[in-house]
């Protein structure tokens, strides 16, 4: 069975400066087989959000995908037409986005909009449409989910916003679900619940899932995979056991250190990543991390590493690897 | 500075606040919201102490009342012993360049007009301080004083060209412009990528250290808070349910609600293993 979703050396460019493009996401590559749950994980910066709207293809205007293919679900996302995009879009892949308070429409019901997708997809009828709304509030561990069908998005909390929009991702019953930072805008306490809620949804549904969050500690406790992107690009992709015990990048290195930055003693000084993601157009000709990284050396700066593949589905972009890689063969 | 053995820089006496909610709410909802109920607690000059509590618990109420931003409806708060309500005109203006406020999210909280020179300066001129070597001088020092690049170049830059952290950095020196003797933070790292957030955290760490600046951390995340401060007081639904050394809440937490926010934070951290599951139905509603 090949992957249910495939990106291959994606690029995305916004038009400027002058006549020509700048790729804000160039050679982001990952496959999530079908039912796993795959984090993508990275700063501010490094193209989560660009690459996971890529993938229903919703890139914001003006931006264009320039290069490299996306499939979900046999579908070739990057050349289908308007009609199979709609299919896309909401039925096969269901997207939570980023910020619940400006996802929903602060002039609409909740039940309209968690039923939009059923009444697109599936053509339910109204009296349908409140009933799943219902239905699909409860699944989300919403109390009193009649009268909260009934409220407006204001009336809620950030929490139970939240819910409601992934009650409105799971409408049409997709295959896939994208969840972008899905738990940033809350706190810790509804943090562990929704990461505990979407772990008892894929079960229940047999969800393939993306979760996108800049928190590795976070996304650990609920994928099987990360992939780890910095500036616009995959540096690695493991399963999560390999990349938390035995990282090879050393941003992947350097974040895994930074994940324990709450553990420690009192009046400790909290582990940092020094330096920051350096904006696109600012990329050199070699590699992208390099200006922060201790371990470059002088071909880092001369030429861009390429994504290695190695054993156990393991992909790692690095000078450093992949030379001991063509050393063992 | 106040002598840190006598008066308390800043008291709060039987503190609450409520807010009238407008609207067409709910049935069954109350129409107003008791965001504050009879809070007290002492701040001593050279304190470090922070401030717990899931969403809602009034945690940012507590920031504004304590700011002179928002006046409690009953109790009082006092400034170096005099009650902040009743200052004289230059007290009150003495109190506002003293206490200073750092915001979650600095994408809002700076002018994206302005250069990150003009958000500097405007301090300076507002509470007319007195800049040896002069005013552009004082920007670059106020730069280096939060770890960013003490360059002129630097001071022309909008807040759009800047990271989150530096950005927030940006918002830490404006406060700083003001020599002040109180610094309140609302939520000041949840904004930002986990990986930035031990460099502000450290900048917060070393300004207590090397400055002795006082400041009132507000959190929701009681492990972060806990390793930075050393006194913690825990708010749930508007009233404080327990306070004390840092180490001490960490270790022996006496409140529920404390337990609960140190259980998510442990669970948030911990090594990933398969995450155990509960039933839907257990989840709280106000999640």
């Amino acid at each position: 069975m090949p992957p249910i979703v495939q990106v291959e050396e994606l690029a995305i460019a916004f038009p400027g400066p002058g006549q020509g493009w700048r790729r804000v996401v160039d050679g982001v590559t990952f496959s999530v087989e079908e039912g796993e749950a795959m984090g993508v994980v990275g700063e501010s910066g490094c193209g989560k959000t660009l690459t996971a709207l890529a993938l229903v293809r919703l890139v914001p205007e003006p931006g264009r995908i320039v290069r490299g293919a996306v499939r979900i679900g046999g579908n070739d996302v990057l050349a289908a037409d308007e009609r199979d995009l709609c299919a896309i879009r909401g039925g096969l892949v269901g997207f939570v986005f980023q910020e619940p308070a400006q996802a929903l429409n602060p002039v609409r019901s909740v039940a309209s909009q968690v039923s939009e997708a059923a009444r697109l997809h599936r053509g339910a009828s109204k009296r349908e449409e409140r009933a799943l709304a219902a239905r699909l509030l409860a699944e989300v561990g919403i109390e009193d989910p009649g009268r909260v069908a009934r409220s407006y998005p204001h009336q809620l909390s950030g929490g139970q916003r939240q819910r409601v929009l992934l009650a409105s991702a799971l409408a049409a019953d997709p295959r896939v679900v994208i969840a972008d930072e899905p738990t940033s805008a809350l706190d810790t306490v509804s943090q562990q619940w929704m990461v505990e809620l979407l772990q008892e949804l894929r079960g229940q549904r047999h969800l393939t899932l993306l979760f996108i969050s800049h928190d590795l500690a976070l996304v650990g406790r609920l994928v099987e995979r990360v992939t780890v992107l910095y500036a616009g690009e995959t540096v690695e992709s493991a399963r999560r056991e390999t990349l938390f015990e035995n990282p090879q990048h050393p941003y992947t290195k350097a974040l895994v250190q930074a994940r324990l930055a709450a553990n420690g003693e009192s009046g400790e000084r909290f582990p940092t990543v020094p330096g920051v993601v350096p904006r696109a157009g600012d990329w050199g000709r070699g590699c992208r991390f390099e200006p922060r990284c201790p371990f470059a050396f002088g071909r880092c700066r001369e030429a861009r590493p390429a994504l290695t593949t190695l054993g156990g589905g393991s992909m790692v972009r690095c000078f450093l690897v992949s030379d001991a890689e063509e050393a063992d063969a | 500075m106040p002598d840190p053995g006598g008066t308390p820089l800043l008291v709060a006496k039987g503190v609450s606040r409520s807010y009238r909610v407008r609207g067409r709410r709910a049935a069954g909802r109350p129409s107003t919201i008791r965001a504050l109920d009879r809070v007290s607690f002492e701040l001593r000059s050279g304190e470090i102490v922070g401030v717990v509590g899931r969403s809602g618990a009034g945690k940012t109420t507590l920031a504004k009342v304590l700011l002179g931003l928002d006046p409690p409806d009953e109790g009082s708060v006092l400034y170096v012993g005099r009650p902040v309500r009743n200052l004289t005109s230059a007290e009150a203006r003495r109190m506002r360049r003293a206490v200073q406020a750092v915001f979650q999210d600095p994408h809002s909280s700076l002018d994206p007009r302005q250069s990150v020179g003009d958000i500097l300066a405007e301090p300076l001129a507002v509470h007319r301080l007195v800049v040896r070597g002069g005013r552009q001088r004082r920007c670059l020092e106020l730069l280096r004083g939060v770890g960013l690049p003490a360059q002129v170049e630097f001071l022309a830059r909008r807040p759009r060209e800047l990271s989150g952290g530096e950005r927030q950095r940006v918002a830490i020196a404006r406060a700083l412009a003001c020599e002040p003797d109180l610094l309140v933070l609302d939520e000041p790292v949840s904004a930002l990528d986990v990986s930035v957030r031990g460099q502000v955290l450290n900048l917060l760490l070393d300004l207590h250290r090397n400055m002795g600046l006082t400041m009132v951390v507000i959190a929701h995340d009681v492990r972060l808070v806990s390793r930075l401060c050393e006194r913690v007081i825990v708010v749930a639904e508007g009233r404080i349910v327990e306070q004390g050394e840092a180490h001490q809440v960490l270790d022996r937490p006496a409140h529920a609600v404390t337990s609960e926010l140190l259980a998510a934070a442990r669970w948030l951290e911990e090594a990933p293993r398969p995450a155990a599951t509960r039933p839907v139905s257990e989840h709280d509603p106000r999640c």
